[in-house]
């Protein structure tokens, strides 16, 4: 898989001038040698006892938390995010890592005795342990990367949180986005009265409460309910209203536009996904053969060796090869599940969960927005895109995995 | 609790798949089922990149170039690559424009595109392109683009020749041959034989990415052509005699065409004033010809075909030649003349000579009571004017008068023989006769023919009865023209042969010791008639209609001289002139005197006081 990826970045830079395949001055030259690398530390994890990552999972937490603070202070800028250390002709990007070391933390912090995650303190204290790596990252300033640990949810469901997160979640992101196809709306009413698209879905949504408790029996229960909705929602709505108004960049909130379709705007924010789909769709059925793309070739897509490496893949290789991608990853992902099911430790188990998660939703959020159907965030295709930090991180977070999976017989 | 929690792996993997699904779904309608992705591809990374063939180039009858092309340079700009600093003072000194020039040049530039290279300024010489680019390296952001301009190292026929200039949007929308910013003809023999000067525009694909830098041929050139020149064309014009002629008419107002009568082929067509037709091409085109529209003598006006004028006296061969095919005149035919034709209580004057009259004499002194009794004979012969009018307008038209001749260059006047309705309207219908139209017989009254036409009529008596197609162009590729068009043919005029015998009679006589005396050459024998076209704006026009020698004609001409009075005062020493410059290449030393004078004279400055 990782060679497979490492063949599509060549693709991508793939230029005449530069034959050799070694050249570190290259892209691919570059990631062959992380792919070294990466292999190298995939090896030396299968030798490092498992409980050594139970024992110092905080430890390598701390440390990452650490390196996120200083990566703030004093990290080099890309395209406005500080996240990078510099050393040498490679950069370091510890958010990259600290997936691995958070999901670590999570894993021993729900896998001690006698938690339980119905238990409010619970709750708090792994939010917490997630929440605080996001923060520090999206203060860097890479909203993508922080966005990842929102996939944790999976890990919390799994253990004990109860269902109506996720549906929680469903209702906001669904009230989010209505909230935002209405904010033009304008409702003029009779007696020269006006009505903003923001007032018109808190009415449905109130007469929609109000019926509910009229049509339930047990009214004085389902009053608290119903009204804790209400003011989630109203609090949704105005500050989904506010903040898109006042406080997001044009940019970002014309990028969430043109995802949702409310722009057009093929030459501007649009024009990435646009370029993306033009290359992937004039792959084809069976694509244009290895290093043939032409929209990728010729840059037409940008960064296309990083966070829009499918589109080399549906370029070159058609249909067949992003089915064989898609499909690999489901593969992939559902084997991971099948193995965490098997882990007799709650530690390896969770820590397994974390994995599956993160590989989800980086390759749910990546292809997805290639083919225009996730919003535009800049995180990487997993073993795909270019760029070490992610491939080491990538390796550590699995072959810790693998390790655990190896050894699991022996913890009794 | 336990158990539960296990299922919800299930849930889990239920989402992945989901997720897993709608992304193939997703992938399989993109990469399949639509097709305009795959458009849109081709769009982004193939350029046509058109390769503009040489136009053809034109020759004179006797091989001498008359069009080439010059090589021209367009200073391009691309906007996005200008760098600072950019020292817009030094850069405008260069190129030759001002500052507020600049900034106009630069925002349209802008307007079309900041990434897409235009025009910044058109048509550079080659003189100014060697000065510029010493200096351009100093600019990134422009470079010079060649391409070629038309030009005429004879500084002549410009009416003939016609210019090229941009194709207008109209044409564009009609013709998809064309591309907005292309070159075609837009007169004259530009236009006419566009199609084969224009040659073959070539194209080639190439791969570009997307700063439009060029990556390569796609599919290695399988879907090129190369550019293919436009063809070679051959004028039938003889650029000695076209220049002579231009030289003869300056400073002077009119038109002389010269033609080749048994092959139509036309040696020359001048129409004065004419200009130098390197004066539109190029950048200083529009500014030229602005001026010369303003001009009030016209230099843009093709007098050869675009102006009617009557034929005068000229016509009197023609009634002539009409008496005596409808049988009402014999070369023994005498009448009477008392200075002058007197009807109905008025007169038809004439000048003083010797009287009765016959046909040759009556051509030879050009005796206006003599063609009044032919032209009358004629109507008079049939039972009513309208019929009789009709006869004699058939034999007319059949000269190629008051029609086109069909000359291969654009915008040909029809001329004018009133029709019967349009006396009809005039005077009521059977309300008018052969004494109404009385002006008809001495080439006067409601006639308008072109001087082409009026070169073809004397074509047609230099070949006693018939004429060829008249034409501009001897061969296109070195094929000639007349297995090529179709549209050139023979007409007869259904006039017996030998009917002209006395009317060639008569007009040798007229250069002889007639009114065409200014036109005798020692060493030919040409043949004449003088007219005088009467002008109700001024002095009036002096013309002369030639051909010769007499007995093998090699040139047939007509000649205009605007405010010239008499016609053998200006346009037969004009028309000696010609024929003698065509047949014996040099003027006489005894005819010296005549050169020097009609090089002289000036009939502008006249006109120009009437207009005032
Ligand atoms: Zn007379």
């Amino acid at each position: 898989m990782m060679l497979f990826g490492w063949l599509n970045i060549y693709a991508a830079v793939y230029n005449e001038e530069f034959q050799s395949i070694f050249d570190t001055s290259q892209r691919y030259g570059k990631q062959l040698l992380w792919i070294g690398t990466a292999t190298l530390l995939g090896a030396v994890i299968l030798f490092i006892d498992e409980r050594f990552f139970a024992t110092f999972g905080y430890l390598i937490y701390g440390i990452i938390i650490l390196l996120l603070i200083t990566v703030i202070l004093v990290g080099s800028e890309t395209k406005g995010a500080t996240s990078w250390f510099a050393i040498g002709g490679f950069k370091i990007q510890p958010s990259e890592f600290s997936k691995f070391a958070t999901n670590l933390a999570l894993a021993k912090y729900l896998s001690t005795i006698n938690i339980r995650l119905d238990h409010l303190k619970t709750k708090l204290a792994a939010a917490a342990i997630i929440g605080l790596p996001a923060v520090l990252i999206l203060l860097q300033n890479d909203t993508g990367s922080a966005l990842v640990y929102g996939a944790f949810i999976f890990v919390l469901y799994r253990e004990g949180l109860s269902g109506n997160f996720l549906l929680i979640g469903l209702f906001a992101a669904v009230l989010f986005v209505i909230t935002l196809l209405l904010q033009d709306v304008t409702l003029t009413l009779p007696f020269e009265l006006t009505l903003s698209g923001a007032s018109l879905l808190i009415m449905v949504i109130f007469i929609l409460l109000t019926s509910i408790y009229f049509a339930s029996r047990q009214k004085k229960k389902i009053v608290i309910w119903l009204g804790m909705i209400l003011i989630a929602s109203v609090g949704l709505i105005k500050s989904v209203d506010y903040v898109f108004s006042n406080v997001l960049e044009p940019h970002q909130s014309k990028r969430i536009n043109v995802l949702l379709g409310l722009e057009s705007d093929p030459q501007g924010a649009g024009y990435n996904v646009n370029q993306s789909l033009i290359a992937i769709g004039s792959g084809g059925f069976s694509g244009k053969g290895y290093l043939e793309g032409t929209q990728t070739k010729y840059d037409f897509v940008p960064e296309q060796s990083t966070d829009f490496i499918f589109c080399t893949i549906g370029e070159e290789w058609g249909f067949i090869g992003s089915f064989l991608i898609v499909g690999l990853f489901m593969t992939f992902l559902l084997r991971i599940l099948f193995l965490c099911s098997r882990q007799r430790s709650a530690f390896a188990r969770i820590y397994g969960y974390g994995v599956a998660a993160i590989f989800f939703f980086h390759f749910a959020i990546n292809i997805g927005m290639t083919i225009g159907l996730a919003p535009v965030i800049g995180i990487p295709l997993p073993f795909f895109s270019y760029g070490g930090s992610s491939l080491w991180g990538f390796t550590i977070l699995l072959f810790v995995f693998i390790k655990m999976d190896a050894d699991r017989l022996e913890v009794l | 609790m336990k158990k539960q929690l296990e299922s919800r792996r299930f849930v889990i993997a239920m989402i992945f798949l989901a997720v897993g699904v709608i992304y193939v779904a997703r992938l399989f309608y993109v990469q399949v089922l639509d097709d305009h992705y795959k458009l849109d591809a081709d769009n982004n990374v193939l350029r046509r990149i058109v390769k503009y063939p040489a136009r053809g180039l034109v020759y004179d009858r006797n091989g001498k170039l008359l069009v080439f092309n010059e090589a021209a340079y367009d200073l391009m700009v691309t906007p996005k690559r200008i760098q600072e600093p950019f020292d817009t003072l030094a850069f405008c000194r260069l190129i030759g424009i001002d500052k507020a020039d600049f900034i106009e040049k630069i925002d349209k530039a802008k307007k079309y595109s900041r990434y897409k290279a235009s025009i910044f300024e058109k048509e550079i010489s080659a003189k100014g392109y060697a000065k510029i680019q010493e200096q351009l390296f100093n600019y990134p952001g422009f470079f010079v683009q060649t391409r070629t301009l038309r030009s005429y190292p004879q500084q002549t026929a410009a009416h003939v020749l016609g210019y090229v200039g941009e194709v207008n949007a109209k044409k564009v929308a009609d013709d998809p041959y064309y591309k907005s910013g292309d070159q075609l003809g837009i007169s004259g023999i530009e236009k006419s034989y566009e199609n084969a000067l224009r040659g073959k525009r070539g194209v080639e694909r190439v791969l570009v990415d997307v700063f439009n830098r060029e990556k390569g041929k796609f599919m290695e050139g399988a879907y090129d052509s190369s550019a293919i020149s436009g063809s070679k064309l051959q004028l039938t014009l003889d650029n000695e005699l076209q220049q002579y002629g231009e030289l003869l008419m300056q400073n002077k107002k009119g038109s002389i065409v010269a033609i080749e009568p048994k092959t139509g082929e036309i040696l020359a067509l001048i129409s004065a004033p004419t200009y130098d037709p390197n004066l539109l091409v190029g950048r200083a085109r529009s500014s030229n010809y602005k001026t010369l529209t303003q001009d009030t003598l016209n230099p843009l006006f093709n007098r050869a075909i675009m102006a009617k004028y009557p034929p005068g006296s000229t016509f009197k061969s023609i009634n002539a030649l009409i008496g005596m095919q409808e049988g009402v005149l014999s070369p023994n035919t005498y009448y009477s003349c008392n200075q002058g034709y007197y009807f109905a209580g008025r007169k038809m004057g004439c000048h003083v000579h010797r009287s009765p009259v016959n046909l040759v004499y009556s051509i030879e002194t050009s005796c206006n009571a003599y063609y009044c009794n032919v032209f009358r004979s004629i109507i008079e012969k049939y039972p009513t004017a309208a019929e009789g009018y009709l006869a004699w307008r058939d034999y007319v038209t059949k000269f190629g008068l008051g029609q086109k001749t069909g000359i291969d260059i654009p915008n040909e006047l029809e001329g004018f023989v009133p029709g019967t309705d349009y006396y009809d309207r005039y005077y009521g219908e059977g309300r008018w006769k052969a004494l109404t139209i009385l002006s008809l017989a001495i080439g006067q009254g409601e006639l308008g023919f072109t001087p082409l036409q009026m070169a073809n009529m004397t074509a047609t008596i230099a070949n006693r009865g018939y004429s060829i197609s008249p034409h501009l162009v001897k061969s296109i590729s070195d094929e000639p023209l007349v297995l090529i068009d179709s549209t050139l043919e023979r007409r007869e005029t259904g006039i017996n042969q030998e009917h002209f015998k006395e009317v060639v009679e008569a007009m040798a006589k007229v250069v002889k010791q007639g009114t065409g005396t200014l036109a005798k050459l020692d060493s030919i024998e040409v043949c004449g008639k003088t007219g005088t076209v009467q002008n109700p704006q001024g002095d009036d026009h002096s013309t002369f209609i030639a051909f010769a020698p007499k007995n093998d004609p090699k040139i047939a001409l007509s000649v205009y001289v605007e405010n010239g009075v008499w016609g053998s005062r200006w346009a037969a020493p004009i028309a000696g002139l010609m024929v003698e410059k065509y047949l014996n290449d040099t003027i006489a030393e005894n005819r010296k005197w005549i050169e020097k004078r009609m090089l002289e004279g000036v009939l502008i400055a006249n006109s120009a006081e009437e207009e005032e």
